[in-house]
């Protein structure tokens, strides 16, 4: 029953994300609006390019992580179908896991499914690749996570964007060090287990402490 | 019996009027002892302990670098406390003090990386490095910049010191990975020459301006505190009855 019932909220945020077309697709264009700016800065040298892979990548998938935010939870806000949440039969955290899960889904998965082409228009080396995909992996949902936890926080505040950003980055800076750490590692012929062991440790901790924060947050704003 | 006193007492502490009344005795106290501190570390630093054989006069320094970097952490650690209590009891004063300790902390950190940053250059050769300590003092630094505008989004106070409060708990757990992710990225800070445990790699004849130094520091972090939450405290209850009172009739 509990679960039929998320499971709507899933299926109604991302019909909604569909339908809004153009809207959802925005973070995929920002990250290789990203790309596309790196060798037009820094020059189109093959081997300073791979180098700097890695970390670009996972820099421009942060920022554009941040796009969907400031609309995670501000709608529902201020149409008031959030303070139902309070008032349903419901776990509100399960809501509120639903509702990441569909973020990571719309602004995650994309950027996943895009990175191989992302690693050939920086000239990441071909065996990084698969360590790169399974650092997304592993490390978007904890963007979406982070991220999320930062809107909650902000939702009260009428001028939430630029607040969101200087909330996350501070709070992400070890996943990129990981995440970027186990594909330099590779491209350098070392093994990237112990980063992405870490990496994995770090989603662990984020999904069982953080969905309780964010509820938190919810309803101190929504109060 | 002694144990109920205790807790009535603190309860009591919790009320604005009592608070606004007892750190306005305790906090003149508090710098007195600052300066006293200051004056006698001063002495020590600047003229009883002998110069480096390396670093000369520079290393002087680290008598304001060392104790401001010591603070800017446990400064986030007394917030962190507060803010803690403040959730959980949801006191008032202890919301605003929380809040409070945050530009402390960041100022803190900011003395922390400019004395850094100036000894830096004539030792390393260099203002910045990304290193491993410098870097976590300068998301530390971010950390508290973002607690500070949180609080000052919202229009209504009482909820933006509860929506940071959370924020500060969320970087209690947040900061040590912090620390040791970007300590394991890159090091170019000495290691730690002060141990609790086992000896000291620090030679004797420092140790003494340093813990007065210290001494002052915390000193002069819980009068500014108590300062800053008078202070805040009056300005959000400028319109109550007893403010009015304090200061006799229409205020």
């Amino acid at each position: 029953m509990n679960l039929r019932a998320l499971a709507a909220l899933l299926m109604r945020d991302l019909r909604l994300a569909v339908r809004h077309g153009g809207e959802s697709l925005m973070p995929l264009f920002f990250l290789f609006a990203v790309l596309i700016l790196v060798p037009l800065g820094v020059g189109p040298g093959p081997n300073l390019l791979a180098a700097i892979a890695p970390g670009m990548i996972w820099v421009a998938a942060l920022l554009a992580s941040l796009l969907a935010l400031e609309n995670l939870f501000r709608p529902d806000h201020e149409d008031g179908s959030l303070e139902q949440w309070w008032l349903g039969h419901l776990p509100v955290t399960g809501l509120v896991m639903t509702r990441l899960f569909s973020h990571w889904l719309i602004t995650g998965l994309p950027v996943i499914l895009f990175a191989p082409l992302a690693a050939q228009m920086l000239y990441l080396p071909n065996q990084a690749l698969g360590v790169l995909v399974l650092s997304l992996l592993i490390g978007t949902p904890i963007l979406s996570l982070v991220g999320g936890l930062a809107a909650a926080l902000t939702l009260g505040t009428n001028r939430g964007s630029v607040l969101l950003s200087i909330l996350v980055f501070p709070l992400v800076v070890p996943v990129l060090i990981f995440a970027t750490g186990a594909v330099s590692a590779v491209a350098d012929g070392f093994s990237p287990r112990a980063h992405l062991g870490l990496l994995a440790a770090l989603l662990v901790l984020a999904l069982t402490l953080v969905p309780l924060a964010v509820t938190a947050a919810l309803r101190l704003n929504i109060e | 019996m002694i144990w109920k006193t205790l807790k009535v007492g603190f309860h009591r502490l919790g009320s604005p009027p009592t608070f606004y009344r007892i750190s306005a005795l305790i906090s003149p106290w508090l710098w007195a002892g600052f300066a006293l501190c200051t004056a006698i570390g001063l002495y020590y630093a600047l003229y009883v302990v002998p110069p480096d054989y390396q670093q000369s006069d520079s290393y002087r320094i680290l008598f304001i670098h060392v104790p401001s970097a010591w603070q800017a952490m446990a400064g986030y650690l007394v917030m962190a406390i507060l803010a803690a209590i403040a959730l959980v009891w949801r006191i008032r004063t202890t919301e605003i003090m929380a809040m409070m300790c945050a530009p402390i902390g960041a100022a803190f950190t900011v003395i922390c990386l400019l004395t850094g940053s100036l000894w830096g250059r004539p030792m390393w050769g260099t203002w910045w490095a990304w290193d491993a300590r410098l870097t976590s003092m300068l998301v530390l630094l971010f950390i508290y910049l973002g607690i500070m505008g949180l609080y000052a989004a919202f229009e209504d106070r009482r909820k933006g010191a509860r929506v940071a409060c959370i924020l500060v708990l969320v970087g209690v757990v947040n900061i040590p990975i912090i620390h040791f992710s970007v300590e394991w990225w890159t090091t170019l800070h000495q290691g730690s020459t002060i141990r609790f445990f086992g000896e000291s790699t620090m030679h004797p004849s420092m140790m003494p301006p340093l813990v007065w130094m210290t001494v002052a520091v915390k000193l002069m972090f819980g009068a500014v505190l108590l300062d800053r939450s008078r202070n805040e405290l009056l300005e959000q209850d400028r319109r109550k009855g007893w403010v009015r009172q304090a200061f006799g009739g229409d205020a």
